[in-house]
């Protein structure tokens, strides 16, 4: 069934007013943009998640979460595009818990991030577009551990992580899933350079760079050679993650742009009261809607572990980031001049869409992964 | 509950084996294949009718109508799991109607218990080919501007007028169709008139499309007589049962999109070796497959009641232009192949034939404009809208 569950229903009633208030704009972005802080988003929010119960919501109940799954991350991933709400739960309470679930690690990581103390990073990326297949830091073996080297970019998060889940080729070629490995890296290693960055949208991502980076066999995530696995549940439930934020912040700019032309007056009409505004407005209502089923799809696939699940996922992020954009870019276009203005929110949308969208992989990325799981 | 459920899909599933014949499990070649039924329809095949006959036997043309007019009387979960077994099988449809897919909804819930009785079970056997009367030479978008007009006759109404783009209306039985029977009022003089094609004064003129087919005709009315029991709902309440119907109309319409399976299309179309082609293919089959999405969902509110009553608008809007645009991608990838107009090696040029059609999915049912218009007004709430 494609309609929410009555717990789902009240997880969503529950969040939306908590991200609508704790996590507003003038709260949480532009406050921390403001003063110019390095994480990019506030300790005391993310606590606040905490105690929620949002930071766990992947983590199983044996392990002290509230074991749900991605329909309802995207419940409140949904609610946090929407406020474009600044915080770590997509890397963290999304991708990283699905990475060390079931890993000797986890026992380690899961009660921090479950208290809201600790903020976790996922390390895909090395050139400018995501290629996961491509990795190609090196990871070799010394004496009980390995030796890393190489660099990472768009590491989320990556300067504020206690712990930077890094995919490393310890066999192979790039362009090859075998011969992957992921390591949990702490931070503040000997021979590991952050160079924090900040984006557009005003959070936060790192280059990295690993010079002679020595870890333990310990840190392993999964098997040698075969990282494969938990990488890409970590990157499939942050894509479906990312989707349906993206919804969120489609709604979003979208509500504000209805708002807009229900009040702006030109010519003396209502500028909502143009066919030309009107028939905009109610195409990108129909998209918004096809890229929530898509989200929700993809969450309901990945939480069944229905092997359908990798395409719609792929289907879902393109889809969302396109709408994304169209519904940002229309925002900006119907607010006119003010809409151009730092002063003005709907700006914000725009730029928040430019990171989630190109986040574990663009739209044509995306597109491309949907002819290659078609056979095409 | 789920226990009978899984019995009845056991017992459904083994019925079927056992009476659907082997030709009816092969895919249909063309709109040509599929069962029309009414009293002039001419069966393919000795097994076309053997499926029609057994089906409706058990009610199953219409599985989710009452029994009692005809129908299989199962619940929304039983009548999934039908439609399941049968495309597990690659069953067709027993029989296509605009009766079944139209009509029947509209009399469901319009309709006196004795026109329930007569019309639905006539429409369940397939025995009456019924076609729609609702456009008219000036009255396209504009429908509640339409001017044929049923004169009250004492016992009877005349009617007088044009109706125009009635599907099939060369081959159907009856007619059912909007008439003004009062002017003062647009939208609140109209009326829904279900008559006989037969009738004297009804005469039909096929139109022929850009895509070298006739499946629409003019259809003219020349005094032809009514009785009065054939008005379904209130008199000048028609426009009530239009736009019930139209919102069942555009749901049909709207499913088209899917081409019936959710298959990539850049699966289906062949290698391409044009990365530009490729990539457009692939950007389409990101939209066919998050609407394939929104249409399993959309079927889920509505069974829920939490679907909007304007969004079937959304629906068909959405669906038809992916379907155009599902067309054009099959014509780049057809090449010269997909040019060819008559030859038995293009199947007589059913790529262009199709492609052409489907440029009146944005047009027929209401125009995509109109759906946009819709949308703004009833869901956006948009001024002046």
């Amino acid at each position: 069934m494609m309609t929410l569950t009555d717990d789902q229903r009240m997880l969503a009633d529950s969040v939306a007013p908590f991200m609508a208030e704790e996590g507003a704009i003038r709260a949480q972005l532009r406050h921390w943009r403001d003063i110019g802080c390095r994480d990019g988003f506030g300790h005391g929010l993310w606590k606040q998640f905490a105690e929620l119960g949002l930071t766990g919501i992947l983590i199983p109940e044996t392990q002290g979460g509230a074991g749900l799954g991605m329909v309802e991350a995207g419940v409140v991933l949904e609610e946090v595009g929407r406020n474009l709400t600044p915080s770590p739960f997509l890397t963290t309470a999304v991708a990283a818990v699905r990475a060390l679930e079931g890993s000797a690690q986890a026992e380690r990581w899961f009660p921090g991030i479950m208290a809201g103390e600790t903020v976790a990073a996922l390390a895909v990326d090395e050139g400018k577009h995501h290629d996961p297949a491509r990795v190609a830091l090196e990871a070799k073996r010394s004496g009980n551990g390995f030796t890393l080297n190489g660099t990472k970019q768009f590491v989320v998060h990556g300067a504020s992580a206690d712990i930077i889940l890094v995919a490393a080729r310890t066999a192979g070629a790039a362009g090859e899933r075998e011969g992957l490995t992921l390591f949990a890296v702490e931070r503040g290693m000997a021979g590991l350079g952050v160079d924090n960055a900040a984006l557009v949208d005003s959070s936060k991502a790192a280059h990295l760079t690993f010079d002679q980076v020595t870890v333990d066999a310990d840190a392993i995530v999964g098997e040698v050679d075969h990282g494969w696995a938990p990488l890409s549940r970590a990157l499939n439930a942050g894509r479906a993650g990312a989707a349906a934020e993206l919804v969120g912040v489609a709604s979003g700019a979208s509500a504000m742009s209805l708002d807009y032309l229900r009040q702006r007056k030109q010519f003396g009409k209502l500028i909502g009261e143009y066919q030309a505004l009107q028939h905009r407005a109610a195409h990108l209502y129909g998209e918004i809607e096809i890229a929530r089923a898509a989200a929700l799809k993809a969450a309901q696939l990945l939480d069944a572990g229905d092997p359908r699940a990798e395409l719609m996922v792929s289907v879902a992020k393109a889809k969302a980031a396109r709408v994304a954009a169209l519904a940002v870019q229309e925002g900006v276009q119907m607010h006119g001049g003010i809409g151009m203005t730092d002063e003005h929110d709907i700006g914000l949308y725009m730029k928040r869409e430019a990171v989630l969208g190109n986040l574990f992989g663009s739209a044509t990325f995306h597109a491309g992964e949907v002819a290659r799981i078609s056979g095409y | 509950m789920t226990a009978d459920l899984e019995h009845f899909r056991a017992d459904t599933r083994a019925w079927l084996e056992a009476n659907c014949p082997a030709e009816m499990r092969q895919p249909m070649r063309s709109e040509k294949d599929a069962c029309w039924g009414g009293r002039n329809f001419t069966f393919q095949s000795p097994a076309q009718k053997q499926w029609l006959d057994v089906m409706a036997g058990r009610g199953w043309t219409v599985p989710d109508w009452p029994r009692e007019y005809g129908g299989g009387g199962l619940s929304a979960a039983e009548t999934k799991i039908l439609k399941e077994e049968m495309a597990a099988i690659g069953a067709r449809p027993p029989l296509t109607s605009f009766g079944i897919s139209m009509l029947g909804p509209a009399l469901l819930k319009f309709g006196t218990e004795s026109q329930k009785k007569h019309y639905l079970g006539q429409i369940a056997r397939g025995e009456i080919r019924w076609c729609q009367g609702y456009s008219e030479p000036g009255a396209g978008s504009d429908l509640a501007g339409l001017q044929t007009k049923a004169e009250d006759a004492g016992d009877h109404y005349v009617v007088n007028g044009q109706k125009v783009w009635t599907s099939y209306a060369d081959e159907a039985d009856w007619i059912f169709c909007l008439v003004r029977t009062s002017t003062e009022s647009k939208h609140g003089g109209i009326s829904f008139l279900l008559f006989d094609m037969e009738s004297p004064g009804v005469s039909t003129r096929p139109i022929l499309l850009i895509s070298g087919n006739s499946p629409f005709c003019e259809t003219f009315f020349d005094d032809v007589k009514v009785p009065k029991d054939q008005v379904v709902g209130e008199v000048n309440k028609g426009w009530d049962v239009a736009k019930y119907l139209l919102g069942h109309e555009r749901e049909m319409i709207s499913g088209m999109g899917l081409g019936g399976e959710r298959k990539a299309l850049g699966a289906a179309v062949g290698p391409i070796e044009d990365p530009l082609l490729r990539a457009e293919i692939a950007t389409f089959d990101v939209d066919a497959l998050a609407f394939a999405a929104m249409s399993e969902r959309f079927i889920d509110q509505l069974k829920a009641g939490e679907s909007h009553p304007a969004f079937p608008s959304v629906m068909k809007y959405a669906g038809t232009e992916l379907n155009k645009r599902r067309h054009e991608l099959i014509m780049a990838a057809g090449g010269s192949d997909a040019l060819e107009w008559d030859s038995e090696r293009s199947n007589k040029g059913k790529a262009p034939r199709d492609w052409l059609r489907t440029k009146a999915n944005s047009i027929e049912g209401g125009t995509s404009e109109i759906q946009l218009g819709i949308v703004a007004k009833h869901i956006l709430r948009l001024p002046g809208a």
